[in-house]
């Protein structure tokens, strides 16, 4: 289905995340952002710009991963996108919701 | 002569080398087994000893009894793999050669990754039931237990057998209704996952069940210590829940040996191709069973299904042909819901677990994703198909590698 965001027409799954990461601008990742109530500092995009990265190599991603990669210690990642981070982020970033592996 | 080395001798293992030997000419292939351990578990049988419905004795076997005629096997401890020159070194200081390499050396739990988890109350409020010794020991702990929260907990996916801690909750349902003291205890589950389970029509018909039986759950929970002197676990988003007696399932990692050969994801598993089963490492090893990081559950059903195409890949790999990309991520399983029924769920990388029949198109006998007597008589009978068809690499009958859509309701 279409919403707009950021005054897009924007493709969007029935969770709000983006169904075409090539639609994806960091205008609409604040508005996102914005509706789970979070405000975008440069610590949030550094991690938003590693998730886009791994999803552009097709690494699927858990929380552990990123604890380990450097870029965020997992306790900064739940500061930074409370509750859900890995869900909340990857909407953020334009990417698909993350899925666990069973 | 050439040689064939397949690492780990558990379900995975022990089945390549049963369906390798007869297809691999004895005098030109070698076939070797490399495992440390001296007993094979029947693993499935672990969630069973802790309500005293299966012996220990149930659930071993002496490790060599399932591996086949014309197969080594050697029980030493492996320490690392060389791949760029197809040589395995194991800790006694000997080296083995291969042509092939299978790599099957499973998972195991890890407590030690979550801080707190195995200190002194290990084994006295805090236990797993993945292994053989905690399984026995939590059976210890339940016989003489008074009651109080008990909570079930899963620290983080993958895990072995993804649904066993459903089923660890629902038979705890019914020992204690059968004890006359669930009023006694509180029960909760708890999981990182959003619900029950990862797909959402299994998830649904399962937190009715939990609902059913008075089950609590708390969802989206990951772990980041176990705080044992006040009993809580407590997450990263610093919400806490409180036990008297917690079970838990500690991360699960692939053997450290993949480590140290200096490939393996963040959790030692091996990457891996997920429709041929050839490793992206080199071409000449393959992966098989719970060692892999294919995105489907870590269990017997899926090891047995990949078997009989890994077995075609090797085949096909020795003639110098191009691999069957063959493999879809079929599982099946069945779930105990407590009080003699089970469910059975059917499922694979793009098809979620659905109602419906099964193994023949609207007859059954069993069923799919609904509770009944036959589910569960067919999964006490699994112990005999594991050691005699399973390990064997028998196919099982109507039930193909492939997962079939026939007889399920698709939306």
């Amino acid at each position: 289905m279409q919403k707009v965001i950021a005054s897009l027409n924007i493709e969007v799954n029935d969770e709000g995340y983006l169904t075409d990461f090539s639609q994806w601008n960091k205008a609409i990742g604040e508005e996102i952002a914005l509706y789970e109530g979070i405000v975008m500092t440069d610590e949030h995009w550094k991690v938003i710009e590693y998730l886009q990265d791994q999803h552009r190599k097709n690494v699927p991603l858990s929380i552990r991963k990123i604890g380990k990669s450097g870029v965020v210690a997992i306790k900064d990642f739940y500061r930074l996108f409370p509750k859900g981070p890995l869900k909340i982020s990857s909407k953020i970033a334009g990417i698909p919701k993350p899925v666990s592996c069973v | 002569m050439k040689r064939l080395l397949i690492l780990g001798a558990g379900t995975a293992g022990t089945m390549m080398a049963n369906h390798l030997r007869p297809k691999l000419d004895n005098q030109t292939w070698e076939i070797t087994l490399v495992d440390e351990e001296k007993i094979h578990y029947y693993q499935p049988g672990f969630l069973f000893i802790p309500f005293d419905i299966y012996t220990p004795e149930m659930v071993k076997k002496p490790i060599e009894r399932p591996v086949p005629k014309g197969v080594n096997l050697i029980q030493e401890t492996i320490d690392r793999i060389d791949k760029d020159n197809d040589t395995v070194y194991l800790q006694n200081g000997d080296t083995l050669t291969y042509d092939i390499l299978i790599i099957a050396t499973g998972t195991k739990p890890v407590p030690e990754e979550i801080e707190g988890m195995k200190g002194d109350q290990w084994y006295k409020n805090i236990f797993d039931f993945y292994t053989y010794e905690g399984s026995i020991a939590l059976r210890d702990k339940l016989r003489n237990w008074e009651g109080g929260k008990l909570v079930m907990h899963i620290c983080e996916m993958p895990i072995k057998c993804p649904i066993a801690p459903l089923e660890f909750v629902f038979l705890a349902d019914s020992y204690f209704i059968e004890k006359g003291m669930r009023d006694k205890v509180d029960i909760t589950y708890v999981t990182p996952l959003s619900g029950a389970f990862t797909k959402p029509k299994a998830t649904e018909a399962l937190n009715y069940l939990l609902e059913e039986k008075g089950i609590k759950i708390v969802s989206d929970f990951n772990i980041e210590h176990v705080d044992s002197e006040n009993n809580r676990i407590v997450d990263y988003a610093e919400e806490s829940v409180e036990y008297d007696l917690l079970v838990t399932v500690p991360t699960n990692m692939g053997s450290p040996m993949i480590e140290r050969s200096g490939f393996g994801d963040e959790l030692n598993f091996v990457p891996t191709d997920k429709a041929t089963l050839q490793s992206t490492v080199k071409e000449n090893i393959f992966a098989v069973g719970d060692a892999t990081n294919l995105p489907t559950s870590k269990a017997g059903s899926v090891a047995h299904f990949e078997g009989e195409i890994l077995t075609e890949n090797i085949l096909r790999y020795i003639n110098g042909e191009e691999l069957k990309a063959d493999f879809d991520g079929h599982a099946n399983c069945f779930i105990e819901t407590g009080h003699g029924k089970a469910l059975l769920i059917d499922f694979n990388y793009t098809q979620e677990p659905v109602t419906g029949t099964f193994p023949f198109p609207g007859v059954g006998p069993l069923k799919l994703l609904k509770e009944s007597r036959l589910n569960h008589v067919g999964k006490m009978a699994f112990r005999w198909v594991y050691w005699n068809m399973l390990l064997k690499g028998r196919p099982i009958p109507f039930v193909s590698a492939e997962m079939s859509e026939a007889g399920k309701e698709l939306a």
